[in-house]
């Protein structure tokens, strides 16, 4: 049952993958990187991360992309040279082969066998029970406080760095 | 079939959304889509993190997922800053057009 939902999402996260790097206006490939994020945010809530799903909707789809597009029609680029296929084709192959070799160790090793780990305390019926998001806020701020206060001067950072960079 | 999705499926997704987002970052010459590639890899990863989350009955996985975000978005933030600030100078995205530094 959970198959006919994994499916469909699992097919289009990677159709519209394969548009982001295929497309060759800019802003299509924003648009097809929008879509890929929808539909892993379904996967998430297949997985049971509500807050993670939810999160990855409004950071990824709503923030980055809208900075991403802002950028995009900012430059104003128009289409990319149509001839990146023919001209480029000896490294278009090899930038597949290597892809290729990469795949084949990620999937051969890890793809068809069970792992098996520590299991941790967080079964699927303790956090049905508790709540997903009540359950990351308080680890959030018991055992991972201090990379939560590392993340908020992360952040200050970028915003001082974006303004010095951006500045004419 | 099995009625739950085994975590082989979720691993497998993820390495192929991975191959896909290192086959753009090769591919590609315009930097704004390279840099999109990247948020693909990230994404794949993510998708990772949150499936060992639910199979190992742990929460470490889904923390870890919203500080990577955190870092994603300042990445993204600074990486189109400098983007913006190499187009004012030099008026192309092409990275192959990008060769100052070349010897």
């Amino acid at each position: 049952m959970e198959w006919l939902v994994f499916v469909p999402l699992a097919a289009m996260a990677l159709i519209t993958a394969v548009l982001v790097i295929v497309l060759r206006n800019p802003v299509y490939c924003a648009l097809s990187l929008i879509g890929t994020f929808f539909a892993l945010s379904g996967i998430y809530l297949l997985l049971q991360a509500q807050f993670i799903a939810v999160v990855q909707v409004i950071v990824y789809a709503g923030a980055i992309m809208v900075l991403f597009l802002f950028v995009v029609m900012l430059l104003d680029l128009g289409h990319e040279l149509p001839a990146w296929l023919q001209r480029d084709r000896p490294r278009v192959l090899l930038g597949i082969c290597v892809t290729l070799l990469l795949l084949v160790e990620l999937v051969i090793p890890i793809g068809f066998r069970t792992p098996h780990g520590p299991q941790g305390p967080y079964t699927s019926e303790l956090v049905g029970a508790v709540g997903n998001t009540q359950l990351v806020g308080r680890l959030l701020f018991t055992e991972f406080l201090i990379p939560f206060e590392i993340t908020s001067i992360i952040l200050l950072i970028a915003i001082i760095g974006v303004m010095v960079l951006a500045r004419r | 079939m099995t009625a739950t999705v085994p975590l082989n499926a979720y691993l497998i997704l993820s390495a192929v959304l991975f191959a896909i987002g290192v086959t753009g970052v090769l591919i590609r010459r315009n930097a704004l889509v390279i840099f999109m590639s990247i948020e693909l890899m990230l994404n794949a990863v993510n998708l990772t993190f949150v499936a060992f989350s639910r199979f190992l009955h742990s929460m470490d996985g889904q923390i870890i997922v919203l500080f990577v975000m955190a870092v994603a978005a300042a990445e993204v933030a600074v990486g189109l800053a400098i983007i913006i600030a190499l187009y004012r100078n030099k008026e192309s995205l092409n990275v192959d057009e990008i060769n100052l530094l070349k010897g």
